[in-house]
């Protein structure tokens, strides 16, 4: 048997949020607390954007609270001045499904790495995407272990030579937003630390989508995994490696066309069904891919994430893969408490008057 | 026809229903027991099931069986042996049999005892077919053969059911003869039947049917000569209804948050024998009570402690297995320092163990089963009913001291009922959650100001600020402007609570936590000491489900005409603040339990009391004229004389709870 839920309209992800009294700094949203990142560490940049982008949210500073679990990204919590909890490896996203239920005034945001997400907790990750819990779930990708001094993760490369890997990985990496696509998430985006206007605009997006809002963010990690980014980084190399995801546009790459703003490297529909890399100059342009990230079916999407090298990085798409409208697990949650508590309260009374009918209910008899 | 029959009274009986998995043994006995309730008998009942949901038919891991015990006095047991026994089929007799005292009637089934289904249980020759032979195995109980299936399928003809499901409908005519043989009232379950297979008109009536069948036949048949009267039981005024541990400790946890004003957020993940207490609170949404049914063990606590740092009452429902998958986010609330209830509804153990079967194995892993010095405090419920009030006090111990609380119950007092005394709503505890509104503390800037005239006034928080009473650290929930903290599973700094490494520190906060809980001892009661004579020199003391049994099995040993005395634990951490003075006034100390001595390893640790185990892990209660021997021995052992329980141990006649001497 199914019920009609009776869906609640959909709504912005931070619509329910107080909204601050006035105009808010970077500064207020700064603890007082010494940061302990290595140096050269792509968190800070990560840290920096955040700090700045809060502000802009509008949101009462109290309203705000940032979850994260255990790995060196799992530290950011204690750097910004909002309600925070640094939790246990992997659970983040559980601990942040009951705060957001709990609490429909709070913006929740998750912060995770590739470890944390994907290893231990990959169970609590798949499962806040397919339930949909208005939350946004950052996962700092640097493809190694940096707490525990230098382990492959689970989106290392194969072969690669690590201290628990003397002879190179066996393991096959998971994509992130592969995983994400695959779960369901309605909000699944990429982004690098180091660019920030693009990590902004993503986080800005993501915070205003109402659900899971998954943003994979490639971040480097200068001591146990250098340059694991530089092609996608590096200027030289980076026009061919990104392939930037822009809704209602032609996805291409590479060199630049001046006229037509087009790259000399396209996207377009493969004969198998997927999608696969062409030269532009070869192709009508109405036959190039268009991204679409409000399309219903993830396949796409899907195909696009496939796109990204699983070994050394020298191509990936970035942006926003999907962003679909579903209804969260929170709001119907709440609105199933709310529905029950209302009607109840005016057919029956208060809580106490209900508990005691509640326990005085069935068969009873009485003595004396 | 009636008229011929006698009535006689008796003052308590134990039936046993027993029957395959899909026999419906659970409903009758059910059944039969809130008729009894409603009749006004005490009672407690004792459900047997396997692990299967549909375990094969006719063996002997297949048998169901319903315990119920229902007397004119107090009763603290199911009874260790069955007057009577319904067998519905061979595997049934065959595995419930060897649990008869001599004398005992068996009401047998006849219609499954087929050649198939004797070989299914075992017997190779038809016990039945050799009933008044020399070598009759059934000899020494009063046998009545009946072929209730045949009687239904008749009885139910009209309804034009399939054989089948005609069949069925047997375990109403048992219920209907066994509530005709005892005076039990119909009418409770003619109100159910109508409720439960309201859109069913054929189902309903063939039920009702062979309900009233049942009855009629004990009425008119000469296999039965003889009525029982069982009058009501004595019990305190008030409201009673029947109850079981799982319904009374969800409506505790209802109750809790009514009385406490917060949200209730139960987050767990479905394990026998504790997913009753989710599927309960699943229906009381209207008291703002919130369930996830998480992915795992560890999604559903890790819900529970976010919503608990979100201003709800974060709760946790699971059996031994889910406690240790629990056991780090556990520590988690440990240091956070966040209220949290962890339900723990106990089961044979280790590993997956005995699902559906009792045992109180897991007090060590509440008590030490983290990394870390991480003290937990754990209450115990004594009996279905006290889930309740048990639930209650577990919330007041974590909303006022700030912490995980672990709550023990086990599959009996989960699955197993007796009468309740509704409480008063307005006479629960009232627990203020005392949520933290303004800064705490004065930061060095605040307090140079107040040289100059300034108002020297906390101007920041400090989480990790404590009560100097119950060293409870002050809730600040999100949405609160000006409190904005960060807590994790990082050792804080005292006070402060920012991230510290400080090795002072942190031997300070370890103590710190621990002398925390221990101070939850101020806030309890006296501990209550059975001991009416005043001259016991052996105490009994207990916790959770063995109440019932060490309460019988001492009124056994005073009967007899010995002194002992008894005492149960609510609190197993901290302990009551008296237990070390009580236990040193005893010469010695009985500590039964169904696991190999966990609680008292715990005494023996605590007090340097030379704790004496009683250890039965057998996946069921204590047996109470058992547990009456061990202690008579021991009062013998402590006075020095020779003790000899007669008819109030195990010499016959069998079972014998009778009221406590007054």
């Amino acid at each position: 048997m199914s019920i009609d839920l009776n869906t609640p309209s959909l709504r912005t992800g931070t619509e329910s949020v107080p909204a601050s009294d006035g105009p808010q700094t970077a500064k207020e949203f700064t603890s007082d607390q010494e940061v302990r990142w290595c140096p050269g560490c792509g968190d800070y940049a990560v840290l920096k954007a955040v700090q700045s982008f809060l502000p802009g949210l509008g949101l009462r500073r109290e309203n705000i609270v940032f979850v994260s679990g255990i790995g060196c990204s799992s530290r950011f919590p204690y750097y910004l001045d909002t309600y925070g909890m640094h939790s246990i490896h992997g659970r983040a996203p559980s601990i942040a499904t009951g705060i957001a239920t709990a609490r429909e005034d709070l913006s929740v945001w998750v912060v995770t790495g590739d470890g944390d997400a994907l290893s231990i907790g990959g169970n609590h990750l798949i499962h806040a995407l397919r339930r949909n819990v208005n939350m946004t779930i950052l996962l700092f990708n640097n493809r190694i272990y940096g707490l525990t001094k230098g382990q492959y993760s689970p989106t290392s490369e194969v072969g690669k030579v690590t201290k628990s890997t003397p002879m190179g990985s066996l393991d096959h990496p998971f994509n992130p937003v592969s995983l994400a696509l695959g779960a369901e998430g309605s909000f699944v985006a990429r982004t690098i630390d180091s660019d920030r206007k693009h990590l902004t605009a993503v986080l800005e997006a993501a915070a205003a989508h109402r659900g899971t809002s998954f943003v994979e963010i490639y971040q480097n990690c200068p001591i146990f995994n250098d340059n694991a980014f530089d092609a996608i980084k590096d200027s030289q190399t980076k026009e061919h490696a990104i392939i930037p995801l822009v809704h209602g546009e032609p996805i291409t790459f590479g060199t630049r066309d001046e006229t037509t703003g087009l790259g000399d490297k396209a996207l377009a529909r493969s004969a198998g069904g997927g999608v696969e890399v062409v030269e532009t100059a070869a192709m009508p342009v109405e036959d190039l891919l268009v991204h679409d990230a409000h399309n219903e079916d993830p396949s796409t999407a899907f195909a696009i994430s496939r796109l990204t090298d699983s070994g050394y990085l020298n191509r990936s798409p970035i942006g926003i893969f999907r962003q679909v409208q579903r209804p969260t697990y929170d709001d119907l949650a709440r609105a199933q408490v709310n529905d029950a508590k209302t009607k109840a309260t005016q057919a029956e009374g208060n809580d106490t008057d209900r508990l005691t009918k509640l326990l005085n209910a069935g068969d009873t008899w009485n003595v004396g | 026809m009636s008229q011929t029959k006698q009535v006689k009274q008796l003052d308590r009986v134990i039936i046993r229903f027993a029957g395959d998995s899909g026999d419906g043994m659970q409903l009758t006995g059910d059944r039969f027991t809130q008729e009894s309730a409603v009749f006004g008998n005490d009672l407690v009942t004792l459900p047997n099931f396997p692990a299967e949901i549909r375990a094969p038919q006719g063996t002997l891991p297949g048998v169901s069986s319903f315990q119920v015990h229902f007397a004119d006095h107090d009763i603290l047991t199911a009874g260790d042996r069955p007057d009577v026994l319904v067998a519905m089929n061979p595997a049934a007799l065959k595995a419930n049999v060897g649990d008869l005292p001599k004398g005992a009637a068996i009401i047998v089934d006849t219609h499954d005892f087929t050649k198939r289904n004797l070989d299914k249980a075992g017997y190779a020759v038809n016990p039945l077919d050799l009933l008044g032979d020399a070598n009759d195995p059934l000899g020494d109980f009063q046998v009545h053969t009946v072929d209730l299936t045949g009687m239904t399928v008749e009885a139910v003809k009209e309804y034009g059911l399939s054989r089948k499901d005609a069949a069925r409908a047997k375990n109403m005519f048992a219920l209907g003869l066994l509530s005709w043989m005892y005076g039990r009232p119909t009418e409770p379950t003619t109100t159910f039947l109508e409720n439960k297979f309201k859109k069913s008109p054929d189902i309903l009536g063939a039920n009702l049917t062979a309900f009233k069948a049942g009855w009629n036949f004990g009425e008119t048949t000469e296999t039965f000569v003889v009525r029982y009267e069982i009058k009501p039981a004595k019990l305190p005024e008030g409201t009673y209804r029947n109850i079981t541990g799982n319904l009374a400790l969800s409506y505790g946890l209802i109750a809790a948050g009514v009385r406490s004003g917060l949200p209730v957020f139960l987050g767990s993940y479905p394990i026998t024998p504790a997913s009753d207490i989710l599927h309960e609170l699943s229906k009381h949404k209207s008291f703002g009570v919130t369930t996830l049914q998480a992915e795992d063990e560890i999604a559903g606590i890790g819900a529970a402690i976010g919503a608990s740092f979100a201003g709800s009452l974060g709760v946790t429902t699971t059996s031994g297995p889910g406690v240790a998958l629990k056991s780090e986010a556990v520590g988690l609330a440990v240091m956070t320092e966040l209220p949290l209830l962890v339900i723990d509804v106990q089961r044979g153990g280790p590993s997956t163990g005995l699902p559906t079967k009792t045992e109180q194995a897991d007090l060590l892993q509440a008590m030490y089963g983290r990394n870390g010095e991480a003290p937990v405090p754990i209450v115990a419920p004594q009996s279905p009913g006290d889930c309740f009030s048990a639930a209650v006090e577990a919330a007041r111990i974590a909303i006022t001291y700030r912490t995980p609380v672990m709550l023990l119950s086990d599959g009996y007092l989960a699955n197993g009922s007796e009468p309740w005394l509704i409480p008063s709503v307005d006479d629960l505890p009232e627990i203020d959650p005392a949520f933290a509104t303004a800064p705490n503390h004065a930061s060095a800037k605040a307090l140079a100001a107040a040289e100059n005239g300034g108002d020297g006034e906390p101007d920041e928080f400090w989480p990790y600020l404590r009560d100097p009473e119950t060293l409870a650290r002050p809730w600040a929930i999100p949405g609160t402007a000006g409190l904005e903290h960060r807590i994790g599973g990082l050792e804080k700094g005292e006070g402060h609570g920012n991230i510290s490494y400080d090795p002072a520190n942190h031997d300070l906060m370890v103590r710190t936590r621990q002398a925390k809980i221990e101070a939850i001892a101020k806030s309890l009661p006296p501990l209550e000491v059975d001991d009416a004579s005043g001259q016991a020199k052996v105490l009994v003391i207990g916790w959770g489900s063995t109440y019932g049994p060490i309460g019988a099995a001492c009124r056994r040993v005073r009967r007899a005409g010995y002194h002992v005395a008894q005492t149960h634990l609510r609190h197993l951490n901290p302990f009551p603040a008296d237990l070390g003075e009580i236990l040193k006034r005893y010469d010695k100390v009985l500590v039964p339990e169904m696991n190999l001595g966990q609680l008292s390893k715990m005494l023996r640790a605590e007090y340097l009391v030379d704790a004496i185990g009683y250890n039965h892990v057998r996946g069921l209660p204590l047996k109470a004229a058992e547990l009456a021997e061990a202690i008579g021995q021991l009062v013998g052992e402590a006075e020095g004389i020779n003790v000899d329980l007669g008819e109030h141990g195990l010499n016959p006649p069998a079972d014998h709870e009778e009221a406590p001497l007054r």
